[in-house]
């Protein structure tokens, strides 16, 4: 292609089917449209997206609290109960020498979550700002945390196994307990959050960076 | 539609998307998601902290069995809540369970509440708390009736035995010692069991222990305020000089100690329950508990002046039969002036047991002896009232005391005021026995043994000279004499013997004097048959008889 660099699709009144991938004219803003080939939804961004993604991260952040305060599973054997929150099953393995184990459930449960939640706030409080700075890492960013997204439901996998599986009743039992709900939802809606969060606003605002992405199209092509 | 033909002038072959119609909302519907969040989290906040009962902090001597966070406070086998953290006192004399109550449960942070750790028990009174075994200790819980708040509580070490609410009444037992009762130790009405020991403890001064016994309704009617309560606990073997006595009240009493109660035969029409926290004395024994009460005692001290060896503290005394007291101490004393040893022997006389006896001896006494019991025992004493020590059993040699009338006892002074009263003694009869015994050994060794021995000695050697004497003199002309009999004999002999002349004359005369039959008899025959011939004489001759012939051939 040659001529001026053009910015985005936005910049020439086009947008494309999310679904089909069909190419068709930009819907007005206040328009909602429907992709003429396939019949979904077109819209030029995500519609309401910071909104939406901040709506569903506070509510994860919240259910976070419950997750790690409550116990999310019950370990019976034939002498005693116990409950286990994240934190407490996290110590409970680093004390019986099993530290890889520990290590494991340590940065699947608590660090993968807590560093979504930081990784989605900066990218919204960038994106709101309308920031330009450093466009590409966040760009990055936010791969690597729908990425990671799908791992972090490890916790959740692992006390349903063991419900599944460990059931000798008068023996052995582990019973689930609220707290892997609040867990699980955490990182359904941290998933959503991101999956909201439409990456090209990340763009939208920083002139610089589209110039040399479409300096970077045109000199690989 | 300046934009649109703008649009699509730059880009003429790009479809145009389907147009539905214009969005209305302007406010997304996903924040309903954090709000809905948000209540969800403000309502287990709330119905938590609603629902968060008192903390209470519960002390006991160790932690063995308990978790934080996980051993639950259960009544009646109900959660009632949790222990949330487990310390040692500030001077780790102690350990501070904190527990959270629920909510619900919260009045059992009041006064009187009572807490235990359950443990497996295997007591002599049961086994107890088998399903802690697997489930691990918990603390039980008890309400108390109070509704005063309070967040301290002092654990009991052992549970308690009784729960609240539960319907009877209590009572106070005095006693001297606790015996071999314990917490939880059976009370016994005719061998049923109707109540528990509930508590005991020392008396503040020390001299003696309460224990305080439930009877559980509607058995606690039967406990009259002339209930007897007495100890049945273990074997009560009674060696004394009533014999040896055994008595048990039931297999579990044996091991595990227990408490009877009865009213006594003895007792009045009064049958009015008593009320609840009435204090009795707890009595040894049955028997000691059947017995009539004894009204005022009366000390008295007797001076033995004999061994008081079998004589025990607690013997009878004895009048007449009747138990009247028992021996409480026996010291030993000395007499400077005798320079002995005597033994006094302090006892309790209960006058009272006298019954009858003792009211008519007042009534004949006259009033003002009624409670002047030194007055009543001095005329007893003039009258000749002694004590003696008795044996009471042969076989083990318990002895008791006795006071008896002795009629020819000699007249002792008697102080009527002292205190403890003073009885004169006599010794036992088994003692006079020994006396008498003793007398007559006295008097054996009053026996001159070495003179009659002298005299003995003289009259022997008389005797020797006499013998000797005989022996030199008289035997020697013995001798001559015996041969000269002996010569006599001889002589005797030759004239009797068989060739000897004398012996021929014999026979001839012998058979001259059957001649002379035989002819006497032929002639009183002829004279019976001719008694006229002594008349007339012989008329002829009758023919000699046969028998003649033979005579004459013979000679």
């Amino acid at each position: 292609m040659t001529g001026a660099p053009v910015r985005s699709a936005r910049a020439l009144g086009l947008c494309g089917c999310h679904v089909c991938g069909l190419v068709m004219r930009a819907p007005g803003p206040d328009q909602a449209a429907v992709c003429p080939r396939c019949g979904a939804r077109v819209h030029l961004r995500k519609p309401h997206s910071l909104a939406s993604c901040w709506a569903l991260l506070l509510s994860a952040m919240m259910l976070y609290i419950p997750a790690n305060v409550l116990p999310i599973m019950r370990t019976g054997t034939l002498f005693s109960k116990e409950d286990n929150t994240i934190l407490s099953g996290v110590v409970e393995l680093y004390r019986n020498g099993s530290w890889d184990l520990a290590v494991i459930v340590f940065v699947a449960s608590i660090m993968v979550p807590m560093l979504k939640f930081l990784a989605l706030i900066t990218l919204l409080v960038s994106t709101q700002r309308g920031s330009s700075w450093a466009s590409t890492h966040r760009a990055k960013l936010y791969r690597v945390v729908e990425l990671v997204g799908y791992w972090s439901m490890l916790d959740v996998f692992v006390v349903t196994l063991l419900v599944a599986l460990v059931n000798f009743q008068p023996l052995a039992e582990v019973e689930p307990l609220p707290g892997v709900v609040y867990f699980g939802l955490v990182v359904v809606l941290t998933m959503l959050a991101s999956m909201s969060f439409d990456p090209r606003l990340i763009w939208d605002n920083d002139p610089s960076h589209a110039d040399i992405d479409m300096h970077k199209g045109t000199s690989d092509e | 539609m300046n934009d649109a033909e703008k649009r699509s002038g730059a880009t003429p072959n790009v479809p145009e998307p389907e147009v539905h119609r214009r969005r209305r909302w302007q406010f997304s519907l996903i924040w309903l998601v954090p709000l809905v969040v948000a209540l969800v989290g403000l309502s287990m906040v709330v119905s938590s902290y609603v629902s968060a009962g008192p903390q209470i902090t519960i002390t006991f001597q160790s932690a063995e069995g308990l978790e934080a966070g996980k051993t639950e406070v259960k009544y009646k086998n109900v959660v009632i809540g949790k222990v949330k953290t487990i310390e040692l006192s500030g001077d780790r004399s102690k350990v501070l369970v904190n527990v959270d109550l629920k909510k619900k449960d919260s009045s059992f942070a009041t006064q009187g509440s009572r807490f235990w750790v359950v443990r497996p028990r295997i007591g002599l009174g049961g086994v107890s708390g088998l399903g802690t075994l697997l489930s691990g200790a918990y603390i039980g819980a008890d309400t108390g009736q109070s509704q005063k708040a309070q967040h301290q509580f002092a654990g009991l070490e052992t549970p308690p035995p009784l729960t609240h609410g539960e319907a009877g009444s209590s009572y106070l037992l005095r006693s001297s010692d606790l015996g071999s009762l314990d917490i939880g130790s059976p009370v016994y009405f005719r061998r049923i069991q109707v109540g528990r020991v509930v508590a005991y403890h020392l008396d503040s001064d020390g001299k003696g222990v309460s224990v305080q016994v439930f009877v559980k309704a509607p058995n606690d009617k039967f406990v009259t305020k002339e209930t007897r309560f007495w100890n049945a606990s273990g074997v009560d073997v009674n060696v004394n000089a009533n014999g040896l006595k055994l008595n048990t009240e039931s297999l579990a009493t044996v091991v595990a100690g227990g408490v009877a109660f009865q009213r006594p035969p003895h007792a009045g029409k009064d049958r009015t329950r008593a009320e609840p926290g009435t204090r009795f004395k707890l009595y040894d024994g049955r028997s000691k508990a059947m017995t009539p009460p004894d009204g005022p005692p009366v000390m008295i001290t007797m001076r033995f002046r004999q061994s008081v060896r079998g004589l025990s503290v607690g013997a009878p005394i004895d009048f007449q039969g009747i138990t009247l007291g028992e021996v409480k101490a026996i010291t030993l004393n000395f007499d400077p002036k005798t320079k002995y040893f005597p033994v006094d022997v302090t006892a309790v006389v209960y006058p009272e047991r006298m019954g009858r006896a003792n009211a008519r001896f007042i009534k004949r006494a006259g009033d003002r002896y009624a409670h002047n019991h030194g007055a009543l025992l001095g005329i007893l004493v003039k009258h000749g009232l002694r004590a003696q020590l008795r044996n009471g059993n042969l076989l083990t040699g318990q002895l008791y005391v006795a006071l008896d009338f002795l009629p020819h006892s000699k007249k002792v002074k008697f102080d009527p005021d002292a205190k403890p009263l003073h009885i004169p003694t006599t010794q036992g009869n088994f003692d006079r026995i020994q006396e008498q015994v003793g007398h007559i050994v006295d008097k054996l060794d009053k026996v001159p043994f070495d003179k009659i021995g002298n005299n003995l000695n003289g009259s022997l050697k008389g005797v020797d000279q006499l013998l000797k004497k005989v022996n030199t003199q008289i035997v020697p002309q013995l001798k001559t004499t015996l041969d000269e009999a002996h010569d006599t004999l001889g002589t005797v002999n030759q004239a009797l013997g068989g060739d000897s002349p004398l012996r021929q004359n014999i026979g001839q005369t012998l058979n001259e004097l059957q001649r002379a039959a035989r002819s006497l008899r032929v002639l009183s025959d002829y004279l019976s048959r001719h008694p006229e011939a002594l008349l007339r004489g012989r008329r002829n001759a009758p023919p000699p008889l046969a028998p003649d012939k033979d005579d004459e051939g013979r000679q």
